[in-house]
């Protein structure tokens, strides 16, 4: 069979000694060379190296986990780019917020994107949530996963809900009121715990300031961390559920 | 104690008094433990010390409400800025907060039904601050209300008294 030229090209790079020394094995053709480039790979190697072909048909999955995963991505990615613009003071966070809509190139379109893939996002994990209760996923050996996944749930949550104060503007400020009163219910460290998200008693710069940190560092990081822990489980349990009756019929 | 009429005592266990011989390896790891348990315990304070401000730079939650001629008998003032009502009966003044007590919205008084409606959840308010319907839990309370040495109404957002309590000018 003729080789292409991409294909030319790039066997001509795999003997180059840059090549060799960025991924230290020659093209993944045997299943031993297929495992290396999993291994090897600090991105691929929480993956599984071999799924089963059930387990990638649609209707097993739906993909709701990747397709969270995914929308998490786009929110950081756009949500890094809106930091660009965007400060966590009174009063210009409102203006930012307005300016991103209304001035800034493209910015309408990131700030909708960021506002409605974390709506979606919210909308994805419960539905993956469901998806994986019903199909009984959290069953042995999965216990532990489904607890991390409540653990992203609830990050995904609180995300959302930190998120919602950035704009500042009337819907922020009255979401963030009555949220805050709620959690003042908390028996005996209800008040102490609204302080402390608040930064004082009322919502003013030490809220926003808050809600920022918890929004753009706290909160991302512990999604990455309990991502992580997530998918390497999928692995170590011995990759998705697959029904039995499914597995028979092919 | 002998080992025969201890049925819970595991089998293979080692005789009590091996166990009990703490090597120096065991008593040094178990002192580097506790003192980063320590150590942990006190970052964990000191952090949360860290995050609950000092200083606050919050509106006053004292405030002169005006002159008591500026208000007319049998009415009920909003004072915006600072969320609050104040009522002037026969009796004299008080003031009543108007941060709804179920989850911290603004009241607004509705002069024609005589009462003080929450927007958010329906809760509604004597002017006396009693709650007539909704979620609220508690009845709005009552700040305590002075007057100045140069006659003006003083409120205090950080007093709340009882509802009996009418000041008389």
């Amino acid at each position: 069979m003729a080789t292409t030229w991409t294909q030319q090209t790039l066997n001509h790079l795999r003997r180059t000694r840059a090549w060799k020394s960025i991924f230290r094995r020659g093209p993944a053709r045997t299943n031993r060379t297929r495992s290396l480039a999993i291994f090897g790979n600090i991105f691929l190697h929480v993956l599984p190296v071999k799924v089963r072909e059930k387990s990638l048909r649609l209707r097993a999955t739906y993909y709701l986990g990747s397709f969270s995963f995914f929308l998490f991505v786009v929110l950081t990615v756009t949500g890094v780019l809106l930091m660009f613009y965007y400060h966590p003071a009174v009063p210009e966070a409102y203006r930012d917020m307005k300016d991103l809509r209304f001035v800034v190139a493209n910015g309408v379109f990131l700030r909708n994107l960021h506002r409605l893939a974390a709506q979606v996002m919210v909308a994805a994990v419960f539905w993956h949530m469901f998806h994986v209760f019903f199909r009984g996923g959290y069953k042995p050996p999965h216990e532990f996963n489904w607890v991390v996944g409540v653990g992203l749930l609830l990050v995904t949550l609180f995300l959302s809900y930190t998120g919602y104060l950035l704009p500042w503007d009337q819907l922020a400020f009255w979401a963030i009121t009555v949220g805050t009163n709620i959690i003042s219910y908390v028996p005996i460290l209800g008040h102490p715990i609204r302080f402390l998200l608040l930064g004082g008693n009322i919502i003013g710069e030490n809220a926003l300031l808050r809600f920022y940190v918890l929004h753009c560092v706290i909160l991302p990081l512990a999604a990455v961390i309990l991502i992580a822990v997530h998918f390497w489980r999928i692995q170590k349990d011995g990759g998705l559920t697959v029904r039995e009756d499914h597995e028979r019929k092919g | 104690m002998s080992s025969s009429d201890t049925p819970s005592e595991k089998p293979g266990q080692q005789n009590p008094e091996a166990e009990a011989e703490v090597t120096r390896r065991d008593f040094l790891n178990e002192i580097a433990a506790a003192a980063l348990g320590v150590a942990g315990l006190g970052a964990t304070v000191v952090t949360i010390k860290y995050l609950s401000p000092n200083v606050l730079f919050e509106p006053p939650t004292q405030f002169r409400a005006g002159s008591p001629d500026d208000f007319p008998v049998n009415s009920v003032t909003f004072i915006r800025d600072q969320e609050v009502y104040v009522v002037r009966t026969l009796a004299g003044f008080y003031a009543v907060s108007a941060v709804c007590t179920h989850l911290g919205c603004i009241t607004q008084w509705k002069p024609e039904d005589d009462q003080i409606e929450c927007p958010c959840h329906g809760s509604k308010f004597t002017r006396e601050g009693t709650k007539i319907a909704g979620p609220a839990p508690r009845p709005l309370p009552h700040f305590a209300l002075r007057l100045t040495a140069d006659g003006q109404l003083l409120v205090d957002k950080l007093e709340t008294v009882k509802e009996t309590q009418v000041l008389k000018v």
